[in-house]
């Protein structure tokens, strides 16, 4: 990933991320998922020119004279890849990407060669052409469902604008530069550039959930030169130069050229395909992007796809296979070689070989091709015989038992969040595994661990600080703060604790300076703000709620908490505002709003009072406030709120400092014109605003601070908790302060006070090397010193006392990137918790990408915001929290769900079962195929080295098909190995996981040299029973056949651990299955084991056999597997007798051990 | 106060929530809660699978052991014996004489009384009916269908002579054994019954009755027995056992029975045609007479290896039995767990 090495260059500008302090994220997304370009977008674009040939020109209301070069697209859209037509070649194509299938291709095609023809042409093709068909099905039945519903979202009716007059159209039909008209409420067909709304000063009002998932309203502005025009009356003429689409949906540029006017163009004034009209009675635009260049239709791009690290080393054992294979071949071809050329001078005549052919006339050799060439044949056919040595089926097995498994993953209801009323969301399907080995959670605080839903707590006003925690809500403080507009009653739909001193002060506010300054503070919190207030109706028709819709949560916890104290915010339009005080409706003229953006962070917005003067209003993080305070003024004030604000954010709370400044005429001229020129700049008009705002918001005075509580989600202690107990490490990145990040650490039981602290906090190079090592020194010290007195403390923690790290993003910058990084690793990994504060997005990913790069560890990245996305993506496995804030995290991620609690049943239940069924499903179908390869082998070492099979070959086909493949699928799917209830209690259970217990290296090759065992047995035990008796191949062939299956499915039932009647069905009716094929086959007449299995199995040797190999296979499995499991019990083992055996011990009662030692509370 | 802030909230749209809730349906199988049973290896059930094995398996090989033992069988090989003389130092030379004499007499002792039916079989070493080119080379469907009488596919280099379709074609056809027996005891001649040697199931349906042999053993290499070509194949038995591929390299095939007993002591002289050539690949042919078992012929394998088995496994469920009392272990026993087991460490 080459943005991490981008890392010096994120000065600390970019460290404190929009966590800190939020208002709104517009200008805190340094990183926008999708494209790199579009990540670059948001700042180089504005900062040029767009030049003719990057432009694309609309010409207002002439869809003919935009068109006439064909180069924009319809707005008709298809997400569906496939017509009828092109299904077959391209599905095709794509599925022909996997190595293995285009291995198998190969061998089907090497066996059509008539020299190589071991099997019938059809039978060849069937393994294949069964794998591709039920993919293949499985793809068309997607497509389907998109075609579907490509159509009904391609017939949907917009009001279009046709010679004059708006008409009704299809979606589909609507072109680049046509006037579009949308109702309220109804969805916008394509990218528009707003023209005229409703509204007289041209607010139109949307939503972006099918866009974002953000809820909340937006506000986007028709110029107002065009707010005027009526396009029904008269032509609208102008042209619109933008840039080329892109999947930017935080920006756009462009201009519009209107009766000889320029007009520049920006992201607030296009509405983008999928976003709804609210609160807008009719909104006309015209548009500019259509159907596939849509900024919605271009962010439509699936997950990254990961790879599991389970297949991952699968891929190592099958190419150990492959050797196995060729070589299993090239003793094939030697010994066929040595067989030839012994008897060589006997070939021309011998009655089973019969090199000589006389049928032509002339004396020929038959199929001989001389040594060379009959060395590679046999070599060739032997690949073909063995072919499924590498197994195809386990690939699409593995595909429909993921699938199975996501089904029963989303459909948990433990998992499924009430307040977002949301399920578990799968959106990777090739690492469910990988939940099962997780060692490194790397979690986003604020939405991950927080609520994100933000309350108002304290504020210090004039260096007093007022703190609601005193006050209570019962005593129905809200009643008071509501307006009567209409002779209705509106109230703020949320409720806040109130101060009552405050309320009180702030009634009685003009009557001193206290009082006036809390009044404009409270001014400020209800002003400075880009919330905007929505009326709801409630049950009762006298009382309305206002909901106040913004982008950030801290913004609404304010605005909510200013209505509180009676400074309700009741109406917002670009250009007033107007705000209920305490029963009177005042109205200010918003004069400029400068937006929140990560370089300032801070906003500010200057109000026109009634009495003509002009104030300005700020509000910011701390830190970029305190520098544009001035500090000459009211220093002891400053002094008191620099104490409040410490002491808040030490309890973990969010603090923001609000400043103001009185505006002189000659001020508000200057800042006017320059905001002028700068908002309508064509060139770098983003940086010019942001100077422009910096000119002005300086020498500020100060008028107190806010803090906000940012709960805890439920559960999260408990979790983190049973996290580090199943020896997960967990590091929380956060974008908030060092103090703030410690508070939650410590309420999040994350941290805790046996730790000892290691914190690095440096601002160069040098001093972060001094810290690094004297850390490093420490966190030695105590595991020697440890080693005596743990037993003492009975701590469970191998390292004495555990260390916590805290490290900032400053000290980041200088560490990650250099040779720093391998001394932070060896710190960080001896400590049991690290908590990063202030680090930026793709600091985040390099946090990740530092334990990634140095461990085989699997790492887990939840968060929940769209500054996670890079963490989320760079991690292991990436969970995306689908909660308040946008969804770019749900999108980048491989899992979603509602709550960070989740985690522990994902990881504990899921994982662990997903872990344990695919890594035993590996193993045994390595070593279900394995075992026929061998039994074929050992035959072929009697025939001469000819590669016959006394297997059928319909039946050596079907084998991995019909016989065998289904109870491995079904076992993969339900089998469990312990309970939920067991796996919540004793979460240790989970490093089973971690320490690949599952599926590795030994197990493989201790598997193997069962099936060595168990190959020998059944073929060598029908050998010797038969040799030298008249038993023909067929019938031979068909014991091998229905010992093979009977015995890889008894091998398969003795490892079930429940038995279910979904699994009692599939084992038994897979083996039934078997015998009805077999028959079936076996009663085709022109099939040379015509009746065999009718004819042998009458006979009592046959059933004798097939007993003896079942056992006798069996045998050294079973008395290993005993031997393993009673003296050397894993934990899972213990678990499992404990579970079946506990009731009966608690009855009986004789031997009591504490069973449960954890407190225990399943949720339901 | 959280609580009643959330509740407030919550209370607004909870009748819309509950409407188009996306709960998932609790069901047991959803859930995967599904009941089942958990089998556990306890040392009982293991100990007593093993004695189960060992009570089933000891009866049951010392039962195979003793048919097989009961098995009486004369084993002759005569393919060196039955070259003259003077042809020893050219065999090949003089089985492909068609001239000369392949008459031989052998004699066959009776150790033990032999209970009728008796078997004929003739057994070939070291001949492999499981080559792939052998195997493949016949054509099912011309054997079944007078119709397909002209497909070869599959034949060569047997399928055509003389520019007409052979029938039946192919190698495996091509190779017909063609070594002939006359029994006599005392010199009463004792029959061979030849009819019913092959399966009922080929006679009917895989070798049609209106199928005759054609153009057969016309080409330039003679490979074995002629036959009879008013006669259908479903009637030709000794082809139709032969053309059952053997699954081994030493096979046997049955030639006859005689229907009488045979006592101790009886000599039974052999009149054969020694007419097949095994000698150009140096394969043995052997006349064995062998009476049946319920196991068939006599192969002390099975026997073997049911007791050992057995045997085995009782030995087994001894020593599990024994370490079980010297160091048992409590199932399900928390104090085993990792973490439990040694606290300060992993």
């Amino acid at each position: 990933m080459d943005q991490v090495e981008n890392f010096p260059n994120f000065s600390s500008s970019m460290n404190n991320s929009s966590r800190n302090s939020t208002f709104g994220h517009s200008g805190s997304k340094p990183v926008s998922y999708g494209s790199k370009g579009a990540d670059s977008g948001a700042l180089s674009m504005s900062q040029k020119e767009i030049s003719d040939e990057d432009a694309r020109l609309v010409y207002v209301d002439d869809p003919e004279r935009t068109n006439e070069r064909f180069e924009f697209s319809g707005n008709s859209i298809r997400t569906s890849k496939y017509s009828i037509i092109t299904f077959l070649p391209r599905n095709l194509f794509e599925q022909f990407h996997r190595v293995a299938y285009i291995y198998f291709l190969i061998i089907a095609i090497l066996n059509q060669l008539p020299q190589l023809a071991v099997f019938g042409r059809g039978v060849s093709i069937l393994p294949l052409a069964f794998v591709l068909f039920v993919t293949a099905v499985k793809d068309a039945f997607e497509d389907w469902r998109r075609h579907k519903s490509d159509k009904v979202e391609n017939n949907r009716i917009a009001s279009v604008m046709v010679d004059g007059q708006f008409q009704g159209k299809k979606w589909k039909d609507v072109k680049v530069g046509e006037i579009v008209k949308i109702a309220a409420n109804e969805t916008i067909p394509c990218d528009i550039v707003l023209l005229s709304t409703s509204d007289p000063t041209g607010v139109a009002y949307v939503q972006t959930t099918n866009l974002d998932g953000e809820s909340n309203l937006k506000t986007r502005y028709a110029k107002q030169e065009t707010q005027a025009k009526v396009p029904e009356k008269e032509r609208f003429i102008g042209l619109i130069k933008c840039e080329k689409p892109n999947r930017n949906i935080y920006g756009f540029q462009g201009n519009m050229e209107v009766d000889g006017k320029r007009l520049s163009l920006g992201s607030s004034n296009i509405v983008l395909r999928g976003c709804e009209l609210k609160n807008t009675n009719w909104a006309v635009g015209v548009a500019v992007y259509c159907g596939h260049e849509t900024k919605a239709m271009l962010n439509n791009s699936g997950a990254p796809s990961k790879r599991s690290q389970l297949e991952t080393h699968m891929n190592l054992e099958i190419i150990m296979l492959s050797v196995f294979l060729v070589a299993l071949c090239s003793v094939t071809s030697v010994c066929a070689a040595i067989w030839l050329k012994s008897h060589k001078n006997e070939l021309d005549l011998m009655p089973y070989y019969r090199k000589l052919d006389f049928s032509e006339g002339e004396m020929e050799s038959y199929q001989y091709y001389g040594w060379g060439l009959e060395i590679l044949f046999t070599f060739l056919k032997s690949v073909i015989v063995f072919q499924v040595m590498i197994p195809i089926s386990l690939y699409i097995s593995m595909e429909l038992v993921r699938v199975g498994q996501a089904y029963f993953m989303i459909r948990d209801s433990r998992m499924y969040d009430a307040a977002t009323n949301s399920r578990f969301q799968c959106r990777a399907l090739n690492i469910n595994e990988d939940l099962g080995q997780i060692k490194y959670v790397f979690s986003d605080k604020t939405g991950t661990l927080t609520e994100n839903k933000m309350e108002f707590q304290c504020a210090s006003i004039w260096g007093v600080d007022y703190s609601s925690t005193e006050a209570s809500l019962e005593h129905g403080h809200q009643a008071e703060c509501s307006a009567q507009v209409d002779g209705k009653v509106l109230k703020p739909k949320m409720k806040v604790k109130v101060n009552q001193k405050l309320l009180q002060l702030s009634k009685n506010s003009f009557r001193n300076v206290e009082g006036k300054q809390i009044y404009d503070f409270f001014l400020a919190l209800a002003a400075c703000n880009t919330i905007v207030p929505l009326v709801v109706d409630t049950s009762d028709p006298t009382v309305k709620l206002i909901d106040y819709q913004g982008e950030s949560p801290d913004e609404q916890a304010l605005a909510y908490a200013a209505a509180a104290y009676g400074f309700m915010l009741i109406e917002r339009t670009s250009g007033h505002i107007v705000i209920d005080i305490h029963g009177k409706r005042q109205r200010f003229n918003v004069l400029g709003l400068h937006e929140f953006d990560s370089d300032r962070k801070r906003m500010s917005v200057i109000l026109g009072y009634t009495d003509n003067s002009v104030k300005l209003f700020v509000k910011g993080a701390d830190t970029s406030m305190l520098s544009v305070i001035d500090k000459s003024l009211n220093a002891e004030i400053l002094r008191a709120t620099e104490t409040h604000l410490h002491s808040y954010s030490s309890l973990g709370l969010r603090t923001l400092v609000i400043g103001m400044w009185d505006l002189s005429v000659s001020e508000f001229d200057q800042w006017h014109f320059a905001f002028e020129a700068a908002s309508t700049a064509l060139l770098g008009r983003a940086a010019l605003l942001r100077k422009v705002a910096s000119n002005v918001e300086n020498n500020l005075c100060i008028l107190g601070a806010t803090a906000i509580e940012d709960k805890l989600q439920k559960g999260v202690p408990e979790s983190i908790e049973s996290l580090r107990t199943a020896g997960i490490k967990v590091w929380v990145l956060t974008g908030d302060k060092q103090e703030t990040a410690i508070s939650i650490g410590y309420s999040s039981k994350l941290l805790t006070n046996s730790m000892t602290q290691i914190i690095i906090n440096s601002n160069n190079r040098e001093s972060c090397r001094r810290h690094l090592q004297n850390a490093l020194v420490k966190s030695r010290q105590p595991l020697a010193a440890s080693a005596v007195p743990n037993n003492f403390e009975g701590f469970s923690d191998a390292i004495g006392t555990p260390i916590a790290l805290i490290i900032d993003g400053t000290s980041l910058v200088y560490i990650l990137d250099s040779e720093l990084e391998e001394e932070l690793f060896e710190l960080a990994s001896r400590c049991s918790v690290v908590l990063c504060c202030r680090v930026a997005p793709l600091q985040k990913a390099g946090i990740v990408a530092l334990v990634k790069k140095r461990t085989a560890d699997m790492t887990l990245a939840i968060g929940d915001g769209a500054n996670d996305v890079s963490m989320i993506q760079m991690a292991d496995v990436g969970v995306g929290i689908s909660g308040q804030e946008g969804r770019q995290a749900v999108m980048a991620s491989d899992f979603a769900m509602g709550q960070f609690r989740f985690l522990v049943p994902l990881l504990f239940i899921h994982g662990h079962w997903n872990y344990q069924r695919l890594g035993y499903m590996i193993i045994y179908n390595f070593y279900r195929n394995a075992i026929i390869v061998l039994v074929l082998f050992w035959y072929v070492l009697f025939t001469a080295y000819t590669v016959t099979t006394a297997i059928n070959e319909w039946s050596s086909m079907l084998y991995s098909i019909i016989y065998t493949a289904f109870p491995t699928i079904v076992v993969g799917i339900l089998d469990k190995d312990l309970s939920k209830r067991i796996l919540l209690k004793y979460p240790q259970l989970y490093g089973a996981g971690q320490r690949r217990e599952a599926y590795n290296k030994k197990l493989f090759w201790v598997t193997m040299a069962d099936t060595f065992w168990q190959s020998i047995v059944v073929f060598f035990v029908p050998l010797f029973a038969y040799w030298g008796s008249t038993v023909d191949i067929s019938s031979i062939g068909d014991l091998w056949t229905l010992s093979v299956v009977i015995l890889v499915n008894l091998h398969l039932a003795m490892d079930i651990i429940r038995w279910n009647w979904v699994i009692h069905a599939v084992i038994w009716g897979s083996i039934v299955a078997t015998v009805i094929c077999v028959m079936i086959i076996d009663a085709i007449p022109t099939f040379s084991g015509y009746w065999a299995i009718f004819n042998t199995a009458a006979t009592g040797l046959f059933w004798l056999c097939l007993l003896g190999i079942l056992i006798a296979a069996l045998l050294p499995r079973f008395a290993v597997k005993y031997i393993y499991q009673y003296y050397y019990p894993s934990d899972i083992q213990i678990s499992r007798e404990a579970e079946k055996f506990a009731n009966q011990r608690v009855i009986g009662g004789n031997r009591q051990i504490e069973m449960y030692p954890i407190p225990d509370g399943p949720p339901r | 106060m959280s609580s009643s802030s959330a509740a407030a909230f919550g209370s607004a749209d909870s009748t819309a929530a509950r409407r188009n809730t996306k709960r998932p349906k609790y069901s047991k199988f959803t859930q995967q809660e599904l009941p089942a049973c958990k089998p556990i290896l306890t040392p009982r059930a293991v100990i007593s699978v093993f004695l189960l094995v060992s009570v089933v398996f000891v009866p049951v090989g010392v039962a195979s052991l003793l048919a097989s033992r009961k098995v009486v069988e004369i084993i002759h090989r005569y393919d060196a014996e039955c070259i003259p003389q003077s042809n020893s130092s050219d065999k090949v030379a003089y089985i492909q004489n068609p001239s000369a004499d392949k008459t031989c007499n052998i004699t066959l002792n009776v150790h033990k009384h032999m209970k009728s039916p008796i078997h004929v079989y003739y057994q070939l070493d070291n001949f492999y009916q499981n080559h792939r080119r052998y195997v493949k080379s016949r054509n099912d469907e011309q054997l079944r269908d007078s119709e397909k009488w002209d497909s070869t596919s599959g034949c060569k280099p047997e399928d055509m002579a003389n520019g007409k379709p052979i029938v039946p074609c192919g190698l495996i056809a091509w190779s017909l054994f063609n070594d002939t027996y006359i029994f006599s005891r005392n010199n009463k001649n004792l029959t061979v019954n030849k009819k019913g040697i092959s399966w009922k199931s080929d006679r009917d349906h895989k070798f049609g009755k209106d199928v005759f042999p054609k153009n057969f053993q016309n080409g330039s290499i003679i490979g074995g027995a002629r036959l009879n070509d008013s006669i259908p194949l479903s009637q030709q038995e000794d082809l139709i056992v032969w053309m059952r591929t053997a699954a081994l390299p030493t096979f046997r095939k049955l030639y006859g029975k005689i229907e009488v007993d045979l006592n101790e002591g009886d000599t039974i002289s052999v009149i054969l045609k020694n007419n097949y050539n095994t000698y150009s690949f140096s394969g043995k042919k052997k006349l064995v007479l062998s009476t049946t078992g319920w196991l068939g012929g006599k192969n002390d394998f099975l026997g073997i290896a049911y007791l050992t088995v057995g045997g085995l496994c009782f030995f087994l469920a001894m020593a599990f039995t024994i370490i079980y009392f010297v160091k048992p272990r409590q199932l399900g026993d928390p104090s085993y767990l990792s973490w439990n087991r040694n606290p300060g460490g992993h």
